[in-house]
């Protein structure tokens, strides 16, 4: 074959390719979408100052600033108290917690490629979850970290299970079904749970706040050992964007663009279980977060994943504060526990997702 | 191309005039369960810068044997090569961009855009956390074009026909910019306009330098555009040539189970198929006056 005849094969980049429609439009939503994340990026600044600002105790936005840079100025310390001592810990222990939620919701969704996928909403938080009562209850386990190996064992055991499930139900392992599975082994850990700790009240005391998850009673210290361990499943995270990415058009179009199917689903096993698993080491089995991260940010900036992981981040950060400062102030001047709240919101907006689907399918 | 133009873009990555990479099959046995093998000790030797199309009945072997070219699939027995190397040997990044794969039933995720959906074409060729550069960009565009289907770029693909669809995934795997490309069926469900469509698209690759191998269904179709014909019947290969020399009566009758009467067509001197009556079915494919295939099996080699 000459050049002369090749010479059709050379597709010219014609002067104009830059304003092609198609170009044109990436850089119109491209400012749609910066403008989506800087709304995102207010809505979570918001998020902190509430939970920041907003408590059982009144204090003003003064107090709360004066707390935060000159504690000793305040008049009464119980404020400086309030604000440094309970509300930035919770404050960034919900942070971190929603961060990862939100992410292991996308990880999941995209891995699974099912819209639903939730970690809390398939039973991995559950597994996590009761992995520690074991911890505490067999072990006499105590200490943040120990706490978080036992947190990370039982989602791993509960995500390969989960996996395992869904492979061997093929074509059959439908969206709702995976669903109907996650419920069910949350309600069989829950009844082991009690099995447990029936027989264990000191047990059963200290883990009463967390069945429900609860970001009070946590401490700073504990949240910050924990964190690399968070960083760590984000890092995992962003290696997959694009993966996922490939994943969404089919397993042999993914194995086509050059991806391995064991890789990526080994590599989203690690993200979600560090995400997911130290998520609930520090707040408790939280479900619907990563299902809510996910679809807010899918609504907001669509299906590509490396835009949808950042968003459902912040998305996931946002919704686990305001439910957290939500479940402060409706039943002053005690307190509902953010699981609780997020449950309370999260359940219709299930219902609502799911009914929306059939009715696209139909 | 104008002078004024810059770099041009090709779709075909190396320098006009390189010789198109030899994908072979050699006593492949592929299954996808261990005790029951679709594809038998398959040779096969795809003819570079060719089209050829994979024929036979349904459960014939055909998907398999892509899928196994493909590297979709994992040999049981035999291998796979590329210019010589076993494809399992071959990074999978790299082969990506040698061969791309067009399967069945590809997924659009909900909301995607043509654009964006043939931009993830490019993942092959994009370091791990490098974005989108101007040529990826520029090879989307001139993908599109190739498939004529540079109109749709914004168009999401759930409101795309199915014809405009199945141009968009073959903008895909055009973007990869692969020597090689595998599709399977990509003209079932497609009414003849469509397919006809579809074809010429690939006929149009096949004459840049690509080659192309493709599963269909319809044997005028696939007599009007192959170059290369291989004919399958239970997981081996019963013909394998030009469609004048392949589609026979007595080979459509054995790898099909139909009498039928082949003419010639006037205009391309290509032979068209007319079904005439099933064979009874009593009758074994293998006793015929073929030989029997799985003991020679057809090798073809051809040059450009």
């Amino acid at each position: 074959m000459t050049a002369t005849e090749a010479a059709p094969s050379e597709v010219a980049r014609p002067a104009g390719v830059a304003r092609s429609p198609h170009l044109v439009a990436s850089r119109r939503s491209r400012a749609a979408r910066l403008r989506g994340a800087a709304l995102l990026g207010l809505g979570l600044a918001l998020a902190v100052a509430l939970s920041l600002a907003l408590g059982a105790r009144a204090t003003d936005l003064a107090t709360v600033v004066t707390a935060l840079t000159d504690p000793g100025a305040l008049g009464d310390p119980a404020d400086a108290v309030a604000v440094r001592d309970l509300r930035v810990p919770r404050t960034v222990i919900g942070l971190i917690v929603g961060v990862a939620l939100g992410l292991a919701g996308v990880v999941m969704q995209g891995v699974a490629r099912n819209p639903v996928a939730d970690p809390g909403l398939l039973g991995v938080t559950a597994g996590a979850s009761f992995a520690v009562v074991l911890g505490i209850a067999l072990a006499g386990e105590t200490g943040v970290i120990g706490l978080a190996v036992w947190a990370l064992a039982g989602a791993l055991v509960t995500s390969l299970g989960i996996g395992a499930l869904a492979r061997a139900a093929g074509d059959r392992a439908t969206p709702a079904l995976l669903v109907v599975v996650g419920f069910a082994v949350t309600a069989g850990l829950g009844t082991l749970t009690t099995l447990v700790l029936l027989g264990d009240p000191a047990a059963l005391d200290r883990y009463r706040f967390w069945t429900v998850g609860s970001l009070t009673g946590r401490e700073l210290d504990a949240a910050l050992t924990l964190l690399p361990l968070v960083v760590a499943g984000v890092m995992v995270a962003a290696l997959l964007a694009r993966p996922l990415d490939a994943l969404a058009l089919g397993d042999d179009v993914a194995r086509g663009l050059g991806f391995r199917l064991g890789a990526v689903r080994g590599g989203s096993l690690v993200a979600i279980v560090l995400l997911a698993g130290t998520a609930t080491a520090l707040a408790g089995p939280l479900v619907f977060v990563g299902l809510l991260g996910a679809h807010a940010a899918r609504a907001a900036v669509g299906g590509h994943h490396g835009l949808l992981m950042p968003v459902a981040a912040v998305a996931g950060a946002a919704f686990v504060l305001v439910a957290d400062v939500i479940g402060r102030l409706v039943a002053p001047p005690g307190e509902l526990e953010v699981g609780i709240v997020i449950a309370a919101l999260g359940a219709p907006l299930l219902i609502a997702l799911v009914r929306a689907r059939r009715a696209v399918a139909a | 191309m104008t002078a004024t133009a810059p770099a041009p873009v090709t779709l075909s990555p190396d320098a006009p005039g390189a010789a198109a990479p030899a994908l072979r099959a050699e006593n492949l046995t592929l299954g996808y369960t261990k005790d029951r093998p679709v594809v038998h000790g398959v040779d096969v030797a795809v003819r570079p810068g060719a089209l050829t199309v994979l024929v036979g009945a349904n459960a014939s072997g055909k998907s398999t044997l892509l899928r196994g070219l493909a590297r979709l699939l994992p040999a049981h027995e035999g291998h796979v090569t590329l210019d010589g190397d076993p494809i399992e040997r071959i990074p999978a990044r790299q082969l990506a961009r040698t061969i791309g794969v067009l399967p069945q039933n590809p997924i659009a995720p909900e909301g995607i855009t043509a654009g964006e959906l043939v931009a993830r074409g490019r993942y092959p060729h994009q370091p791990v956390f490098r974005g989108r550069s101007s040529d990826d960009d520029a090879v989307v565009a001139a993908s599109l074009a190739a498939t004529d289907a540079a109109s749709l770029a914004e168009r999401r693909m759930d409101e795309l026909s199915g014809g405009q669809r199945q141009r968009v995934w073959i903008a895909m795997a055009l973007a990869q910019q692969p020597r090689i490309l595998l599709l399977d069926e990509p003209t079932s469900a497609l009414d003849v306009a469509h397919q006809v469509e579809v074809l010429d698209v690939l006929r149009a690759e096949v004459d840049r330098g690509t080659t192309v191998v493709v599963v269909l269904h319809d044997l005028t179709l696939a007599a009007r555009y192959a170059d290369e014909l291989v004919v399958l019947c239970d997981g081996r290969i019963v013909a394998q040539g030009t469609a004048g020399e392949v589609l026979t009566e007595a080979t459509v009758r054995d790898a099909f189970g139909i009498d039928a009467r082949i003419l010639t067509d006037p205009d391309t001197g290509r032979p068209v198929v007319l079904p005439r009556a099933l064979v009874s079915p009593v009758a074994s494919p293998v006793a015929s006056t073929v030989p029997n295939p799985a003991k020679t099996p057809v090798v073809f080699q051809a040059t450009v």
